[in-house]
């Protein structure tokens, strides 16, 4: 402690206090900031005062300074010029603009084309694809999955060849573009037990399952017959229709019963009883709002060329 | 005043601190109160599209709080032209004016939520807040299960829509307020922020959407998925010239 005091005697000397002592005998060293630091002090002093003249900064009653030589210009897309103090939000309308008139070209060619002449041309479908798949990501991705895969049971698959809606150009693009309502009344108040059994067997059949002749024979006259009016949609080939989005039956693709991944035709037909018995109430929703039509064009470009388009 | 009654002087010491701390905040917050371009004004045909939210909608967001959904989510779009391609127009001042206290958010360990209003449908919600992995494989999102279990409280939202009213809310209690709503936003949604029928609204409208899927009761799922179908959904951009909203800066 003595060695201690000593040291702070020696450098009182060299330093000075701020002159007060506490308790009679605590002192505090009054060190000078460094020199760089009260320079860079000053220094943001300075800048502050710049920044007042060429930005807006002081509030003054109900409007503010704008400041100075800060001009943001640009041409609108129906060839308005806009000039405006600085802001963010006209620097912003200014880069989405240039970022437009960098990329024109070839928005122009999207445009006016049709998606067949996209898909034929190399150069317009190389752009169509790397803008769709960004949008692809961002809106349809966490229904229909990264790669289209869907989530079966909830999202149909848009890789595989199998269309609900259709699979040509123009109809993907308008599922897109007013999104779609996929309806199937329930069948628990309709059908007996013995009856859903006698029509999961049926439909079961339809895509070659090996199944029970006699209850496949029923089931075939409920689907066929008013009883089920499932032909309705489902037509009485159990083909479906791509105007009402009714599957088609006949193949091996399933989209809400999870055939495939069922071992015995007991578990599959449960699969396929479950959908009957409950119904099928899903929605898309409409993209128009939120999308654009060239953007919507190349989404449906997009998604033709993830599996089969037709 | 010299240096030393301050400092040996502990009332003089906290207001005098309090005052000079005060000053960067007065300088940068009350001059918005009064500049007229603060708060974007949105009319179409003389209406005001951005209204209070619907009763069901405040219990979602109470909900969204509940949860702390702000935690991971923000609901500030801003003027970027990377943020904008990703998640649409830029957040305006106007669309939060009604928010006590606003979503802004000060992270996003999710993405942005200010308009995912109507981008999803409510049975992909549902699904999504229940398992977000199963839609989300990638998703870091916890699971929230009971939102489809626990029925939502409701008895008292005609008191919080009085408690927000008070601060600011246009929310009506008398037919003068209700009227004026009327002028303001049009009547089917004069209706809606008639606190009076605040119960009956709310019922209403989880029943006729039926937002959860289950049509036997009305639960916090349904609160909360109208709540986010309805974000950032309220001004039609395409009504607006491009670069109006840039006027207001």
């Amino acid at each position: 402690m003595a060695t201690d005091s000593n040291k702070s005697q020696s450098k009182k000397s060299a330093v000075q206090t701020t002159g007060h002592a506490w308790d009679g005998d605590i002192q505090e060293f009054n060190n000078p900031l460094p020199n760089w630091w009260v320079w860079a002090f000053y220094a943001t002093i300075v800048f502050a005062l710049i920044y007042w003249v060429f930005y807006p900064a002081w509030p003054i009653g109900r409007d503010y300074t704008k400041g100075v030589m800060n001009d943001i210009e640009y041409t609108t897309a129906d060839g308005k010029q806009v000039k405006r103090h600085w802001n963010t939000r006209s620097l912003f309308e200014k880069n989405m603009r240039e970022a437009t008139l960098a990329q024109q070209k070839y928005l122009d060619q999207l445009a006016s084309s049709s998606i067949e002449e996209i898909a034929k041309d190399e150069e317009k479908s190389n752009f169509a694809y790397s803008m769709a798949k960004v949008l692809f990501a961002d809106n349809c991705a966490a229904c229909h999955q990264a790669g289209g895969a869907g989530v079966i049971g909830s999202y149909p698959n848009l890789a595989d060849d199998d269309w609900l809606w259709g699979g040509k150009f123009e109809q993907i693009k308008t599922s897109i573009t007013g999104g779609r309502n996929g309806i199937m009344p329930s069948f628990q108040a309709k059908l007996t037990a013995a009856q859903l059994d006698d029509v999961a067997e049926f439909v079961l059949s339809l895509s070659k399952h090996e199944t029970d002749a006699a209850k496949t024979a029923r089931g075939k006259e409920i689907f066929t017959g008013q009883k089920g009016g499932c032909f309705y949609c489902h037509t009485k080939a159990g083909t479906g229709s791509t105007t009402s989005g009714a599957a088609n039956l006949t193949d091996s693709v399933w989209t809400l019963a999870n055939v495939p991944a069922a071992d015995t035709l007991e578990a599959k037909k449960a699969a396929v009883k479950a959908v009957i018995k409950h119904g099928v109430n899903r929605k898309m929703p409409a993209w128009d709002k939120r999308l654009t039509e060239t953007q919507i064009k190349i989404l449906a470009f997009y998604v033709h060329q993830l599996g089969g388009g037709k | 005043m010299k240096h030393e009654t301050i400092e040996t002087n502990a009332g003089w010491l906290i207001a005098l601190t309090f005052i000079v701390i005060s000053i960067g905040g007065l300088a940068e917050i009350v001059p918005l109160y009064f500049i007229e371009d603060t708060v974007e004004e949105v009319k179409v045909a003389g209406v005001e599209t951005i209204r209070p939210y619907t009763p069901l909608e405040v219990r979602g967001r109470d909900i969204y709080m509940r949860e702390g959904c702000y935690l991971c989510h923000s609901q500030m779009i801003r003027p970027f032209r990377d943020e904008a391609l990703r998640y649409g127009h830029y957040s305006l001042a106007a669309e939060s004016k009604y928010d006590h206290p606003f979503q802004w958010g000060s992270k996003r360990t999710g993405p942005d939520l200010a308009r995912v209003g109507k981008k999803y449908s409510n049975q992909w919600h549902v699904q999504h807040l229940l398992k977000p992995r199963s839609v989300v494989p990638e998703s870091i999102m916890p699971n929230y299960p009971w939102l489809l279990k626990n029925k939502l409280e409701y008895k008292d939202i005609e008191a919080r829509l009085k408690a927000l009213k008070m601060v600011g809310v246009p929310y009506s209690v008398t037919k003068a307020d209700y009227d004026n709503n009327v002028k303001r936003f049009g009547k089917d949604v004069a209706k809606m922020l008639d606190a009076n029928q605040a119960e009956t609204n709310l019922m209403n409208q989880a029943l006729t959407n039926n937002y959860d899927g289950n049509k036997t009761s009305i639960t916090e799922m349904d609160a909360l998925v109208a709540y986010l179908q309805v974000l950032g959904t309220m001004v039609d951009f395409k009504k607006f010239d491009d670069g109006y909203f840039s006027t207001f800066r």
